[in-house]
C-alpha cells in the first residue's frame, strides 16, 4: 500500500496544454475520485498515474519513489478500464492469470491467486467461461479480478461502471465500495457520474479544464463548495444562481438584496466576495420549501415533476429568471400558482460576481 | 414514397437483368459448361460432332502406374552391365507401346525413377507436363502462401505505428499492387536477364564480382523460384493493408492492459495481437492459396512454362491446351480438377482455423 503524490503535474499535446499544473495528495488507503465535465483530463491524469501517458511536467511519487519515468508495469499499479479490455479469446480463469502467465509463474500459484481472487468477487462459477459469455458486469468483475491478482500498492479505475446500465451500475458501486474497505487499498477512481463521486469517494478532486478546483470529502464539497463551479457541479438538481446587490459587508455574514431577492444575512467567507457591489447568490433546490408568506423569493410555478419521495418544482421569478426547488414530499402544484419560497440562510452561499455563462457552465457540467 | 414502380416486381427483375444476365453468361454459364465440355471431345473449333466420352480426359490427365524394370540377364542370370558398369534394363517403351501383357502402361511415359537394389521402379504418368504442372503449382503454393502471409504482417506490424512520415511507406509497400502483373512481369524479366541484368549486376557489385552472372530464368533449378521471388514481391502490399484492417480491429486499451501486466513485445504480439488477427489470417490464407493456384501471367509474360517444363503450372496448361492446342474439353478438365483442388484446400483450411470452444 502506497501514497501517491501528485506535484505540479502538467501534460502537453505540442503547443496544447491539457493538465495545466496539478497537486494532490492521497493518502494510504483512500478512496479517491477525480470528477469533472468532459475534457476536465481527469482520465489522462490517471493515465499519467498509471504510467500509459507521459508526464510534461511535474514530480509523481507513488510510495515515496518518484515515477516519472518508471514504466507502468513497475509502478505497483493496477488499472481497471471502461471497456473492460479483457483478452476476448482467453477465459476468465486467462484473463485474471494473465499477469502471472508474463511473469512465468507456476500453475499452483496462479491457481490460488485466481482462486482466491475469484473469492472475493464471487466469481468462481465463471472461470471457465469467455468474455463473450458475459454479462457487462461479470466482464467488469473480470478485470477487477485481474487488477486484483497483481496485489498492487494502488489501484486506478478509469470510468469503470460507464458502460453498464443503471441497476448494475449501482450493484457494482456497492461492491466496489465493499472491496475497498477489505482490501484496504489505496483507489484513484475517475468518473463524470458525482452520483459515484459521493457515495464512494473518501476524497472528491474536481477537475475542470486542467486544473484542480477544489479536494475535499463529499460533503465539505457539498456544504462548503469553494467556487463557482464546484457549488454548480455538485449536488443535483444543480444550484440556483442570482445575482444580487451587497447591502453591507461585515466579517464573514453579508446584507445582500436584489429586485427579486428580499433583503437578508447571508454567510459570505468566500475570501473573493468583495466588500460591496454585486456578488452571486446560490441556493439548493434542496433547501428551498414554500411558505405561506413572507419569504425570501417569490414567483409562479411553470412545471412540476412528482418524483414520488420528491417533488421538483421550476418556478419563474418577476422578471423571468427560472429557479428550481426540491421539495422532499410529494405535493400538488397547478402551473401558474404564486408560490412564496424561503430557506434557512445560513445555507446560502455567496460567490464573487459571476457572468450569466460562467452561471450557465457550471450548472450544465453536472 | 411507394409508387407504383416500386411495389412492381416486373419492373425490379427489369432492373436486375442487365446485372444478372452478365453474371450469367461470364461466370455461372463458363462453370456449368467446364464440368460438361470435361466430359466430351469438344474442340475450339472443328468439324466433327462432339461426342461424350465419360472420364477419359481425366484418365488422360491423371493416369499414373508404377512399374518395376528388372535387369537384363545373360545366360547363366548374371546381371548384364554396359561398358562403365551400369545396370542394363530392357528398354521402357517395349512394355508402353502396343504390348498386349501390359495394357495398363499402354501410351504412358516415365515421370521420374528410383533404383532399388538391382531394380529400377519407375513411376509412369499418361500426362508427365501436366504432372510437372501439378508439381510445380504445388510448390508454388505450399512456398508463397506461408512466406507472403508472413512479409505481409511483418510490413503491417512495422506501418501500424504512428510515426511521421508513415503514410509514405504505406504508399510504397501498395505500390507494387497497383502496377499491371504483365508490367510487372515484362520488368522482372529485364531484371533477371543473363548476364548484364539488374540483379546479376547488383549481385556481382555487391560480392566484389565474385559472382558469377546467372541465367535467372533460363534455368531450370532457378527459373520457378525467380518467379515465386517476383510474385510475392508483387502481392505483398494488398495483404499488407488486409493484415492493417485486422491490426486496427484490436482495441488499444487491450495493449494498455498487457503493458501494465508487463508484457514484453513478443509476449504481447502473442496474447494480444495474434489471437486478435485469426480471422484475417484465415482469410489471408485462403486469398493467397487461391490466387497462388491461379498462377498464370507471370508465367506466360516470363518463361511460357520453360525451360525443360520446369515452370508449368495448372491455369498455363489449361490455357495451353485449350486455345493454342484448341483441346477445350482438356483444358476444362484442369479446369475442374484445379477447382476441386482450391475447393478442397479452403475446406480444410476453414476446418483447421475454426473457433474451437
Amino acid at each position: 500500500m502506497a501514497d501517491v503524490l501528485l506535484k505540479g503535474i502538467k501534460k502537453s499535446y505540442g503547443s496544447v496544454d491539457v493538465i495545466k499544473g496539478v497537486d494532490i495528495e492521497i493518502k494510504d488507503g483512500e478512496f479517491v475520485v477525480f470528477v469533472g465535465p468532459s475534457g476536465c483530463g481527469k482520465s489522462t491524469l490517471l493515465r499519467m498515474i498509471a504510467g500509459l501517458e507521459d508526464i510534461t511536467g511535474g514530480r509523481l511519487e507513488i510510495g515515496g519513489t518518484v515515477v516519472n519515468e518508471i514504466p507502468a508495469s513497475q509502478r505497483g499499479i493496477a488499472m481497471v478500464f471502461q471497456s473492460y479490455a479483457i483478452f476476448p479469446h482467453m477465459t476468465v480463469r486467462e484473463n485474471v492469470a494473465f499477469g502471472l502467465t508474463i511473469s512465468g509463474a507456476s500453475k499452483a500459484e496462479k491457481d490460488q491467486k485466481v482462486a482466491e481472487a475469484a473469492r472475493i468477487l464471487q466469481m468462481e462459477h465463471l472461470l471457465d467461461r469467455r468474455p463473450s459469455q458475459l454479462s457487462g458486469g461479470q466482464r467488469q468483475r473480470v478485470a477487477i479480478g485481474r487488477a486484483i491478482v497483481r496485489q498492487p500498492e494502488v489501484f486506478l479505475f478509469d470510468e469503470p461502471l460507464s458502460n453498464l446500465d443503471a441497476a448494475l451500475r449501482l450493484d457494482m458501486r456497492i461492491e466496489i465500495g465493499k472491496l475497498h474497505k477489505s482490501l484496504n487499498a489505496t483507489m484513484v477512481y475517475v468518473t463524470h457520474d458525482q452520483v459515484e463521486a459521493m457515495t464512494l469517494a473518501d476524497k472528491i478532486v474536481v477537475l475542470k479544464d486542467g486544473y484542480v478546483q477544489q479536494v475535499g470529502s463529499p460533503m465539505e464539497l457539498y456544504h462548503r463548495p469553494e467556487n463557482l463551479f464546484v457549488a454548480g457541479f455538485i449536488g443535483a438538481p444543480s444550484m440556483n444562481f442570482l445575482d444580487v446587490d451587497l447591502v453591507s459587508k461585515e466579517g464573514d455574514t453579508a446584507r445582500i438584496r436584489s429586485d427579486l431577492v428580499s433583503e437578508f444575512a447571508a454567510p459570505a467567507w468566500r475570501a473573493d466576495v468583495p466588500a460591496s457591489g454585486r456578488a452571486t447568490l446560490g441556493i439548493r433546490p434542496q433547501d428551498l420549501h414554500p411558505v405561506e408568506s413572507g419569504g425570501v423569493l417569490h414567483g409562479n410555478v411553470t412545471l412540476s415533476e412528482r418524483l414520488g419521495t420528491e417533488t421538483v418544482i421550476d418556478i419563474a421569478l418577476k422578471d423571468g429568471t427560472r429557479i428550481l426547488a426540491s421539495l422532499a414530499e410529494d405535493r400538488i402544484f397547478t402551473p401558474g400558482e404564486e408560490i412564496a419560497l424561503d430557506f434557512d440562510h445560513a445555507h446560502a452561499h455567496l460567490f464573487a460576481p459571476a457572468t450569466a455563462e460562467e452561471q450557465a457552465a457550471a450548472q450544465s457540467a453536472a | 414514397m411507394a409508387s407504383k414502380l416500386t411495389q412492381s416486381n416486373k419492373a425490379g427483375w427489369l432492373m436486375a437483368f442487365p446485372g444478372i444476365a452478365l453474371i450469367a453468361a461470364f461466370i455461372i454459364v463458363p462453370f456449368f459448361l467446364a464440368f460438361a465440355f470435361s466430359l466430351t471431345n469438344q474442340r475450339l473449333a472443328s468439324p466433327n460432332p462432339t461426342e461424350y466420352v465419360g472420364f477419359d480426359n481425366y484418365r488422360d490427365l491423371l493416369g499414373l502406374a508404377i512399374f518395376t524394370l528388372e535387369p537384363e540377364r545373360g545366360e547363366n542370370g548374371q546381371v548384364l552391365r554396359d561398358d562403365e558398369g551400369a545396370i542394363e534394363y530392357p528398354r521402357l517403351r517395349t512394355f508402353t507401346r502396343n504390348n498386349p501383357d501390359y495394357p495398363q502402361l499402354d501410351g504412358k511415359r516415365e515421370w521420374f525413377s528410383w533404383q532399388s537394389g538391382e531394380n529400377r521402379t519407375v513411376v509412369l504418368a499418361s500426362d508427365v507436363v501436366f504432372m510437372r504442372a501439378v508439381v510445380n503449382t504445388f510448390f508454388f503454393v505450399i512456398f508463397v502462401a506461408p512466406v507472403q502471409a508472413g512479409i505481409a504482417l511483418g510490413l503491417a506490424l512495422l506501418i501500424n505505428q504512428k510515426l511521421r512520415g508513415i503514410n509514405v511507406f504505406r504508399t510504397i509497400y501498395f505500390m507494387p499492387v497497383v502496377v499491371s502483373i504483365v508490367v510487372v512481369s515484362l520488368l522482372w524479366k529485364f531484371i533477371y536477364s543473363p548476364g548484364d541484368g539488374l540483379l546479376n549486376n547488383i549481385l556481382g557489385w555487391l560480392s566484389f564480382g565474385l559472382f558469377e552472372p546467372r541465367d535467372w530464368l533460363g534455368s531450370t533449378s532457378t527459373a520457378l523460384p525467380s518467379i515465386i521471388a517476383m510474385s510475392i514481391w508483387q502481392g505483398v502490399g494488398f495483404h499488407m493493408v488486409i493484415w492493417l484492417a485486422g491490426l486496427q480491429t484490436i482495441s488499444p486499451t487491450l495493449y494498455e492492459a498487457a503493458e501494465i501486466e508487463g508484457s514484453n513485445k513478443w509476449q504481447t504480439f502473442r496474447y494480444v495481437t495474434w489471437p486478435g488477427l485469426r480471422n484475417t489470417a484465415v482469410l489471408i490464407l485462403i486469398v493467397i492459396t487461391m490466387q497462388a493456384f491461379a498462377l498464370y501471367a507471370q508465367i506466360n509474360v516470363m518463361t511460357r512454362g520453360g525451360p525443360l517444363d520446369s515452370t508449368q503450372v495448372f491455369v498455363f496448361q489449361a490455357v495451353v491446351r485449350g486455345y493454342e492446342r484448341q483441346d477445350i474439353s482438356g483444358g476444362s478438365a484442369i479446369s475442374v480438377i484445379l477447382f476441386l483442388i482450391v475447393l478442397a484446400i479452403s475446406l480444410i483450411q476453414r476446418y483447421l482455423t475454426r473457433e474451437k470452444n
